[in-house]
């Protein structure tokens, strides 16, 4: 499932120092469960992303194992400390050995 | 094969009362084991935190659901009547503000969710919500 997979994140543009903000992810995967089963009655192989984590700056925020009961399109909401300007990176570990990340700016004022 | 509306509607329903007569104890336990293999049997109080879910969800495939457990270090969702029981890990770094998360999760049918919270001092909390699922999520 490498293909057609688009991780979107909203991140403030900027925040004040130590303020608290909210962050959404959301990241396009069928996040294929393993219990199902096709036409034929196979069943279909599990294919998930089973990690994501978000970073600021290199600290970590927040670590989400995942299972097969996490819904397609794998959406979390949570929130950060912001105690510097600088860079969250968000990266997310597929099943089949990718990796997806991304990454957004915030400036303090 | 053709599938009329009828006919699906027949297989489901058919899946649905199968499921709820077999499948449902067996899972339940499977929690309690899962339970049990992340607290190490400690004993579990509930406090501080707090478990959001729908009352109804009419489509299990995505069923929001959100936890806050403040001052806990890690939260683990459980659903009792899934095949696999556990749902998510979540654990916080040192800058995750409010020890709160939201996602969306699959549910096979009506069952109980169940958030495990891990707390700094080492014990645990935890707290339940039923959900009447009117479309299971786990497919055919």
């Amino acid at each position: 499932m490498a293909s057609g997979v688009k991780p979107r994140v909203k991140v403030p543009k900027t925040a004040a120092a130590g303020e608290t903000i909210t962050i959404k992810t959301l990241i396009s995967h069928k996040m294929e469960s393993g219990q199902r089963k096709d036409d034929d009655g196979n069943i279909i192989p599990r294919s998930i992303i089973n990690r994501f984590t978000a970073d600021f700056n290199g600290q970590n925020v927040i670590d989400v194992t995942l299972e097969p009961a996490i819904s397609t399109n794998p959406f979390f909401e949570f929130e950060a400390v912001v105690p510097e300007p600088g860079e969250f990176t968000f990266t997310w570990y597929d099943d089949d050995g990718d990796v997806y990340d991304t990454s957004k700016k915030i400036t303090v004022s | 094969m053709d599938l009329t509306r009828r006919k699906v509607l027949a297989i489901g329903s058919g899946t649905l009362a199968f499921a709820s007569l077999t499948g449902l104890p067996a899972y339940a336990s499977l929690a309690d084991e899962a339970i049990s293999a992340l607290t190490g049997g400690a004993n579990i109080g509930d406090g501080v935190i707090s478990l959001t879910a729908p009352e109804i969800a009419e489509n299990g495939n995505t069923v929001p659901i959100g936890v806050d457990a403040p001052g806990a270090t890690q939260i683990t969702l459980f659903a009792d009547g899934n095949p696999v029981p556990n749902v998510a890990t979540f654990n916080f770094g040192p800058l995750s503000a409010s020890r709160s998360a939201s996602t969306r999760i699959r549910l096979a049918t009506t069952q109980n969710v169940i958030a495990v919270a891990k707390m700094e001092d080492g014990s645990f909390q935890m707290a339940k919500a039923e959900v009447k699922v009117t479309i299971g999520g786990c497919g055919g």
